[in-house]
């Protein structure tokens, strides 16, 4: 009986992870080509959750299809936001880009409490409460929908990057910023392009996440650590380590919640982001940087 | 006195004397909420200059300096509730555990080699591990917080920090002096040069034979301990401590926009960028009341707006400007 329970919480943490997972490859696609930490990034999912919610409750559009047009939104913004004021900071020190993504994080989680209020807002779908039975595991069916989405997005954004001659044009400005200048790539475009990916991913996490949890403007700085655990853990810059992480995350701190308090339960999520910036500072899958 | 005058020219030096003047005579002619707001304005300049040790000087961005505040503001506040012990002896015990808490994340981070952003986010780490903790901590109140004794007091006791707002004044302003002092000092020492190196070039400061774990763990450990002093004043100014208030991530922003706005590295940075934030921030709430504009969040997003400006048109922050336009540049 309770070898049930562990195993369905960790298929539940599993699951959750993958959602994790697929927003933190917004951050680590990001940090990967730009090299710009986005100290923004719960908050740019926080909006997300919110046009999901508002589109779910104006028009009854369920958030797992809501997801490609939400997606597609957070593309632009993320795209218009490095054009217009990322670009000009690429090559300030740390601090500067520091002060100018929490000063971008402050101002949208306050409009969004100006907009919504600080009050919990979710979203219940005719399957909200459904599950699935595999023999003694019981999944519910917001976080098996969820998940799958994940990989399928996940995966679409390998395929782009391996495939597609602008994905390939992206990871040479990643490998070499003078190299694919000289070879008369537009990188300030590329550059925009890859934000506007980031964004487009955790716009589409968002989207799901709202299924899973309740959204309020403060989630906004959780999820931007949250994510960072992810992407150190899984190795920055590493996008199948981004998922890992996010699994490894899910699964820790959904156990955690089961084994001792649930609101201990990120306290195990950052112990392990300690133990793997000292004894594998570059990521469980990540390459050591030259 | 020709050692503690050297590097500032007359001119900034006269603002400095006339600027000290007008504190100390500030409580004669403000009133109790103009007091208040100087008390915040000073202690993010005090706190702005300790963490300006570490990042200013030496080049290590910490951004989990609500640790050491933390740490100081628990250990002096159980110190008080549990054994009555006051403050003064408590920074005894506060400071030290703060220093240990630097020296272990320095260890950790400058053995290992983390560096850069990954420094970064492990501060953000261990204050996050203790802010979750300490909201288990029942010794000191968990999550539902913990409260210093309040009783009204006719007169101020120093000795345990107990009395009015002028006091607590008297002492920060004492505290933001004293750090100016300390960092002017070790600016102009040998720490100071070895450290300025480091930040700019660690490797060329390596090649040159510097002990460059021992300089940085010297950062750590005083910026820890400096801060740590403030995390003091906190605990019995406000009478109460919640780990969310305390070690939240919002804490340790607000601790560092001071020096960055100010101007990071500089000594003029932090006390002139905590004037300036906080004099927005508050004059801000004013206006926005005024306007009857009252929504939550507001305050915030035209706060962020001014933020954003400043550091897209000012990189370098506003005290180098405003020195090269007040020629208070001294000529080498």
């Amino acid at each position: 009986m309770s070898a049930d329970i562990y195993l369905n919480v960790a298929v539940s943490g599993l699951l959750t992870g993958l959602v994790y997972g697929l927003m933190a490859l917004g951050l680590s696609v990001i940090f990967g080509v730009v090299r710009v930490v986005n100290f923004a990034h719960g908050e740019m999912m926080t909006i997300a959750m919110y046009l999901a919610i508002v589109l779910f409750q104006s028009f009854g559009l369920d958030p797992l299809v809501m997801m490609v047009p939400i997606a597609g939104v957070l593309f632009c913004f993320g795209y218009a936001m490095q054009a217009g004021l990322i670009n000009p900071f690429i090559n300030r020190p740390e601090h500067s880009q520091f002060i100018l993504l929490v000063a971008l994080a402050i101002i949208l989680v306050n409009v969004l409490l100006m907009i919504f209020g600080p009050d919990a807002r979710s979203v219940q779908t005719s399957y909200s409460y459904d599950s699935f039975a595999f023999g003694r595991l019981i999944v519910d069916a917001t976080k098996l929908y969820a998940g799958g989405a994940a990989i399928v997005v996940a995966a679409a954004l390998f395929a782009f990057f391996k495939f597609a001659d602008i994905g390939k044009a992206i990871r040479a400005c990643a490998d070499n910023y003078t190299g694919a200048l000289v070879v008369g790539l537009n990188v300030k475009h590329l550059y925009a392009l890859t934000f506007g990916l980031g964004a487009a991913c955790v716009g589409a996490a968002g989207s799901m996440l709202t299924l899973i949890i309740d959204v309020t403007p403060p989630l906004g700085p959780q999820y931007t650590l949250l994510a960072f655990v992810i992407v150190i853990t899984g190795g920055l810059g590493s996008m199948p380590g981004a998922l890992l992480g996010g699994v490894l995350i899910g699964m820790t701190e959904a156990l955690a919640g089961l084994l001792f308090t649930p609101s201990a339960k990120s306290m195990f999520a950052f112990a392990i982001l300690v133990l793997v910036l000292l004894f594998r500072p570059q990521g469980i899958l990540g390459k050591r940087a030259s | 006195m020709r050692r503690l005058a050297g590097g500032i020219s007359p001119r900034a030096a006269g603002l400095l004397v006339a600027l000290l003047v007008a504190l100390i005579a500030a409580p004669y002619f403000a009133n109790d909420y103009l007091l208040t707001v100087l008390i915040l304005i000073l202690y993010f300049a005090y706190t702005g200059q300790a963490w300006n040790i570490m990042m200013g000087f030496a080049g290590q961005l910490s951004l989990g300096h609500a640790l050491y505040v933390g740490l100081g503001a628990y250990t002096a506040a159980a110190l008080y509730v549990h054994f009555g012990i006051g403050p003064w002896i408590g920074l005894l015990a506060a400071v030290p555990v703060a220093m240990v808490a630097g020296a272990i994340i320095g260890f950790l981070a400058f053995r290992f080699g983390v560096a850069g952003v990954y420094f970064a986010i492990l501060t953000i780490a261990f204050c996050e591990f203790a802010r979750i903790g300490f909201d288990h901590v029942a010794y000191t109140g968990g999550s539902a917080g913990y409260f210093l004794p309040v009783a009204q007091y006719g007169h101020d006791d120093l000795w345990n920090l107990r009395g009015r707002p002028v006091m607590f004044y008297y002492v920060i302003l004492a505290l933001t002096a004293v750090a100016f002092l300390a960092c002017h000092l070790m600016l102009r020492s040998r720490v100071g040069y070895f450290w300025r190196a480091i930040r700019e070039d660690e490797e060329a400061a390596r090649a040159l034979g510097i002990d460059t774990f021992r300089y940085k763990m010297i950062a750590v450990v005083i910026s820890a301990g400096m801060t740590a002093v403030a995390g003091v004043f906190f605990a019995f100014y406000y009478n109460n401590l919640f780990p969310e208030q305390v070690f939240g991530i919002s804490r340790s922003i607000e601790l560092i926009l001071a020096p960055i706005i100010g101007g990071i590295g500089t000594l003029f940075g932090p006390v002139l960028g905590a004037f300036v934030l906080t004099g927005l921030s508050e004059g801000m709430t004013e206006l926005l009341h005024a306007l009857g504009f009252d929504v939550p969040g507001a305050k915030q997003v035209f706060y962020g707006i001014c933020l954003l400006v400043v550091i897209v048109v000012l990189p370098d922050g506003i005290w180098p400007w405003l020195s090269r336009r007040l020629g208070l540049e001294r000529r080498p």
